[in-house]
């Protein structure tokens, strides 16, 4: 077995944010000392109120040849971004 | 610059004749300023440079925390002592994020660092330099932290996305390095004659090493073209040399210390000062290993890996039994 530690990726939610941002990776042995190393390293200036990690071998990502079937036929369904209805004037702010 | 001689692979640059389809797309997206990022497609060599230059840049953070920790436990006041702390472990963190994102093209620190022990990877010229009083410590903050933010700057829009936001996170911190640097100096070269002197003394010998850190001048530095067409390096060694020497002289100036160089002038018609070229041959005899602290710096950083291993396998071990005592127990 090799003896590297493993890699976590690191998410934070800042003073006022409403959800944890991922800001970053490092290695630690263990998710505690993971959470230790992340506070010292990228919270040190106020950045954060709350930590995630996560080792980086439980991330599945997408692959970036699936951008188009992915993320593409939203743009042709108008009716996902209804930007276009006629608010009659009476009925005031919608 | 804590990347230096970074060599693409490659010498010359494709035209888009000879580029297949995937090359094609690759340079496109460069050109159009979409940032790449780890799971996209690259040339071999690009991903190569870019792990040469991260990683050497990562080596050149950590590195660079021993000539400054040389005087932790000798800073004069307690205030300084404590800023002094505060930027190592900056540094640090820099090494970490820039580690991480090297990371991101396939290889791992632990074989970086080894890389770096075995002496197949380098780091940045400057730290081979002795830190010899405490004047020094203010330079280094000033001059090689100052020179380190114009090389970063213009890193923040390099093409790999990974490497450009560590760029963005790093130079906020930087920035506080080099006033702190600068402020240390200050108050030296404001104080007693024998202060003053310290600061004079220390500028006139880190001036030239903080000019080498942009590496050599552009005629010489036959890779970057390729570096520079792939966007790896937004500006030249050159201009980002003459933009440091053009913000530092003022500050200079101002401290009322003399200039570290007889022909520093400024140049009306070029709108920049005129300087002195550093000794080249200096340069590329210190980033062959003969600079005068090289050996005792390698020295102390294989050390402390060989002599932490038995820490670094116990927590492991323990993280380990940790986890399968959870699995027993669910």
């Amino acid at each position: 077995m090799k003896n590297e530690w493993p890699l976590w990726e690191v998410f934070i939610r800042g003073q006022h944010g409403l959800n944890h941002r991922h800001v970053g990776s490092l290695h630690a042995p263990d998710a505690e000392m993971a959470i230790k190393n992340a506070r010292d390293v990228y919270t040190r200036r106020n950045e954060g109120v709350s930590i995630w990690v996560v080792e980086a071998r439980h991330i599945a990502a997408s692959a970036p040849g699936d951008k188009g079937p992915l993320f593409d036929p939203s743009e042709s369904k108008i009716y996902r971004h209804p930007t276009f209805y006629d608010i009659p004037e009476e009925v005031g702010h919608m | 610059m804590y990347a230096q001689m970074i060599k693409t692979a490659r010498s010359g640059v494709k035209s888009r004749e000879e580029m297949s389809e995937q090359e094609r797309e690759f340079q496109d997206k460069v050109d159009n300023n979409i940032k790449i990022e780890p799971q996209d497609w690259m040339p071999d060599d690009y991903r190569a440079t870019l792990i040469r230059q991260m990683g050497q840049h990562a080596h050149s953070e950590v590195v660079g925390q021993l000539p400054e920790g040389n005087w932790i436990t000798r800073a004069p006041t307690l205030e300084r002592k404590a800023i002094l702390l505060a930027k190592v472990q900056d540094e640090a963190g820099h090494g970490l994020y820039l580690y991480s994102a090297a990371e991101t093209l396939g290889e791992t620190r632990d074989e970086l660092v080894n890389l770096l022990h075995e002496g197949k990877m380098k780091y940045s010229s400057i730290f081979n330099y002795p830190t010899l009083n405490w004047a020094d410590i203010g330079a280094v903050g000033w001059l090689v932290d100052g020179a380190a933010i114009v090389n970063q700057v213009a890193l923040q829009r390099t093409s790999y996305g990974p490497y450009s936001r560590a760029m963005i996170r790093i130079c906020k911190e930087e920035s506080f390095h080099a006033r702190q640097g600068y402020d240390a100096i200050r108050v030296l070269a404001q104080g007693s004659p024998e202060q003053k002197k310290m600061a004079q003394d220390a500028l006139n010998r880190l001036w030239f090493p903080a000019l080498m850190m942009f590496g050599p001048s552009d005629s010489e530095s036959v890779h970057s073209e390729q570096s520079m067409a792939w966007k790896i390096k937004v500006k030249s060694n050159d201009e980002l040399r003459q933009q440091f020497v053009d913000q530092t002289i003022p500050q200079i100036e101002y401290l009322g210390l003399d200039l570290p160089d007889p022909n520093i002038k400024w140049n009306e018609e070029r709108g920049h000062y005129d300087f002195s070229e550093p000794n080249w041959p200096e340069f590329f005899d210190v980033i062959k290993g003969n600079g005068p602290c090289n050996v005792d710096r390698m020295e102390k950083r294989v050390a402390a890996w060989e002599d932490g291993t038995w820490v670094r396998d116990g927590l492991l071990a323990h993280a380990r039994k940790k986890a399968a005592q959870k699995i027993a127990a669910e």
